[in-house]
């Protein structure tokens, strides 16, 4: 009994799990303490994710975006490095992006590809940057990436506002060539055809009402690429290596700096990806005037963590915030309980996620209790 | 000239004023050996609460109290996860920072009929030359939170360098096993340092609300909790170190709104960038060797050496 009990509290994943559980459980609390019945509120949040499938469809977009940059942070943390910069990352790609996709009118098979390769270039360049400080002058990514993230802020709001993005009369900037959109069936679903077959097929064609695309279907790509990089090939032992014990790695000729700076250029990438993906295949195509950030970045941080910086968690755990985000307008359309309480939620998850680091421990304890016992 | 200038060290001093307040709650919990990322979160809440407490009660000076409260409740877990659940202090600063925002605007839509925003707050804190002045005075009216602010740094630096507490909370956050075996109760050292980071903290986000703006909205705590945070970094953990690089942070950002109001046509956008731009400059050519507290950051558990 205590052996089983012991080889489950060991396992990562039944420390998420109870995260999550007691996550919604505080949320239950506070629901209730603010007079709401939060089985009810529940109710809407399952119902705002799963109702339809056009939910579903939207659940997806929503986590894809969270899942990449979530991507982009566990790759980083495996290396020692917490990039909060996944946020200006973001913002940068999508700036990239957004300037290609106008400039630019190639056919959809060059365009799209240019698209992205931009999106990654700029997050990679910006990344490169906070990983070139911490390699040349010592300073902490932590600070450069935050500060870099108001300036991408910024310099998202300057370009959106000047010749020849601006389109008037808006707070942003054109949409991209409809050469650049990923959008699935993006043509074909406003054909008369289309309309018969959405209206006979229920499931896909109400799926084909959302602005359904590629991106999830890379970013699970990506997750199962980046385990593989990550432990099968030798770069990626090197740069786990770094992360494990930077002395040991540097005394075996692996380059701590080089690390670094490699590392935050493939952070920034993935984050300028998600990005990219993003303009590519969701509706405005295009980057606005922002007053504060959008969070692509900071979800990416809590997902990263609640899946214990595992890139196949990563996907798992978006989905979660994903449904999570999207679903929790339903909280307040139905109930009208304040959506805040899914940002509450998330919170509270991530904070049992790093309580249960106790877990482990309480295992050995239970373990030792049974040799004393027996 | 004169008057151009008395504004900027005016605004310069009001910007100031919730950086202190978050970086000094950064030193001290650094020092004792907690990292705490999580400021920007503690200062949402402080500055929620202190508008709301500063709107209903219109006592700016109850709001101040109340912002240090609750904000030293929110550290208090952050101080649990991180000194008796030993958890990784990034994640649990992180799970604050996520929870800050969801917790202040989840209230304020409670406490002001489903709003995000706080309704104006009458009473502001007062002024230090009063209502009354103008001129060069008026430029250089500052709230008395902005003394306090002062005073707050010049305390820290005497408690951390001039008494024997000081001396504690530096050997707790460098050597704790050492500290232990001297008969220093380093679990409580770091609670009270935590807690106290995170009071610091609230009074920081109601600096804002019941002085700079005089209202809560959602982008009232927009940065300022991380900007803090790399003053701590600027200025080497210490005090006055970390009070002098607010004031530049301060300085750059009524740079902003001084140059914005000037007939030079620089696109706001970009200017706005400056106090960023500014600070990575800054740690590029001064930073250097900033080293934190040897033990900042690590679970300190009996017995492991």
């Amino acid at each position: 009994m205590n052996r089983t009990m012991e080889k489950l509290l060991k396992k990562p994943i039944t420390a998420t799990i109870v995260s999550i559980i007691l996550g919604f459980i505080v949320a239950a609390l506070i629901l209730t303490a603010a007079g709401y019945n939060p089985l009810e509120a529940f109710g809407a949040l399952l119902r705002g994710t799963m109702g339809r499938p056009k939910y579903v469809a939207n659940v997806l977009i929503k986590g894809t975006p969270i899942i990449i940059t979530g991507l982009s942070i566990a790759f980083a943390y495996k290396m020692g490095l917490f990039n909060i910069g996944a946020e200006g990352q973001y913002i940068v790609g999508s700036i990239a992006a957004t300037i290609v996709g106008i400039l630019c009118d190639f056919p959809p098979a060059i365009q799209i590809p240019l698209i992205i390769i931009a999106g990654m270039a700029a997050g990679a360049l910006y990344g490169g940057i906070a990983g070139y400080l911490k390699a040349r002058f010592g300073i902490n990514e932590v600070i450069t990436t935050i500060m870099l993230n108001w300036i991408a802020l910024y310099l998202c709001n300057f370009i959106s506002q000047i010749a020849p993005f601006y389109k008037t009369g808006t707070t942003g900037t054109y949409a991209i060539n409809e050469s650049g959109f990923t959008v699935l069936f993006s043509k074909w679903k406003t054909s008369e055809a289309a309309a018969d077959f959405i209206a006979g097929h229920p499931l896909i064609g109400d799926m084909m009402r959302t602005d359904f695309n590629i991106g999830i279907f890379v970013a699970v790509l990506l997750a199962v690429g980046i385990t593989f990089f990550l432990n099968y090939t030798a770069k990626g032992y090197e740069l786990r290596a770094v992360g494990f014990n930077k002395e040991g790695a540097e005394f075996a000729g692996i380059s701590v700096k080089k690390n670094i700076i490699h590392t935050m250029l493939i952070a920034g990438a993935l984050a300028g990806l998600a990005a990219a993906l993003n303009i590519t295949g969701i509706n405005p195509h295009n980057i606005s005037h922002l007053a504060m950030f959008e969070q692509n970045g900071m979800n990416g941080i809590a997902v990263a963590f609640i899946a214990g910086g595992s890139p196949i968690g990563c996907i798992f755990s978006g989905l979660l915030f994903g449904g999570l985000l999207y679903g929790g307008q339903s909280i307040q359309y139905e109930v009208g309980a304040p959506s805040e309480i899914i940002n509450i939620m998330i919170g509270t998850i991530v904070f049992f996620v790093a309580l249960t680091k106790i877990l482990p421990t309480l295992a050995e304890y239970l373990a030792k209790r049974g040799e004393t016992n027996a | 000239m004169l008057n151009t200038l008395s504004l900027l060290i005016g605004i310069t001093l009001m910007y100031s004023t919730p950086f202190v307040f978050g970086a000094l709650g950064g030193v001290i919990s650094e020092r004792s050996g907690v990292m705490n990322i999580g400021i920007e979160g503690m200062m949402t809440v402080g500055a929620f609460i202190g508008a709301m407490t500063g709107y209903y009660t219109e006592s700016p000076l109850y709001g101040v109290i109340s912002a240090a409260l609750v904000g030293g409740l929110i550290a208090a877990l952050h101080a649990m996860a991180a000194i008796t659940f030993k958890a990784d202090q990034t994640i649990s600063g992180c799970a604050v920072n996520l929870l800050g925002p969801g917790l202040a605007l989840f209230f304020c839509r409670l406490a002001f009929d489903g709003a995000t925003m706080s309704m104006p707050v009458e009473n502001k804190i007062p002024k230090i030359f009063g209502n009354k002045v103008t001129g060069l005075l008026a430029n250089l009216n500052v709230s008395v939170i902005t003394i306090v602010a002062l005073a707050a740094a010049v305390g820290m630096w005497f408690l951390l360098y001039r008494t024997k507490w000081g001396l504690r909370i530096c050997a707790v956050g460098e050597q704790p096993a050492a500290a232990d075996t001297l008969g220093i109760n380093v679990y409580k050292t770091r609670y009270i340092c935590v807690i106290v980071s995170g009071m610091l903290a609230g009074i920081a986000g109601a600096s804002i609300t019941l002085d700079v703006m005089a209202q809560f909205t959602p982008t009232a705590v927009a940065g300022q909790g991380f900007i803090a945070l790399a003053a701590v970094i600027f200025g080497k953990w210490k005090p006055m170190g970390a009070y002098f690089a607010c004031l530049i942070f301060g300085f750059a950002q009524a740079l902003t709104v001084v140059l914005g109001g000037g007939s030079v046509a620089i696109p706001s956008a970009l200017l706005a960038m400056l106090p960023y731009v500014l600070t990575i400059v800054i740690l590029i050519l001064f930073v250097g060797k900033s080293v934190a507290p040897k033990a900042d950051g690590i679970a300190y558990e009996k017995g492991k050496r």
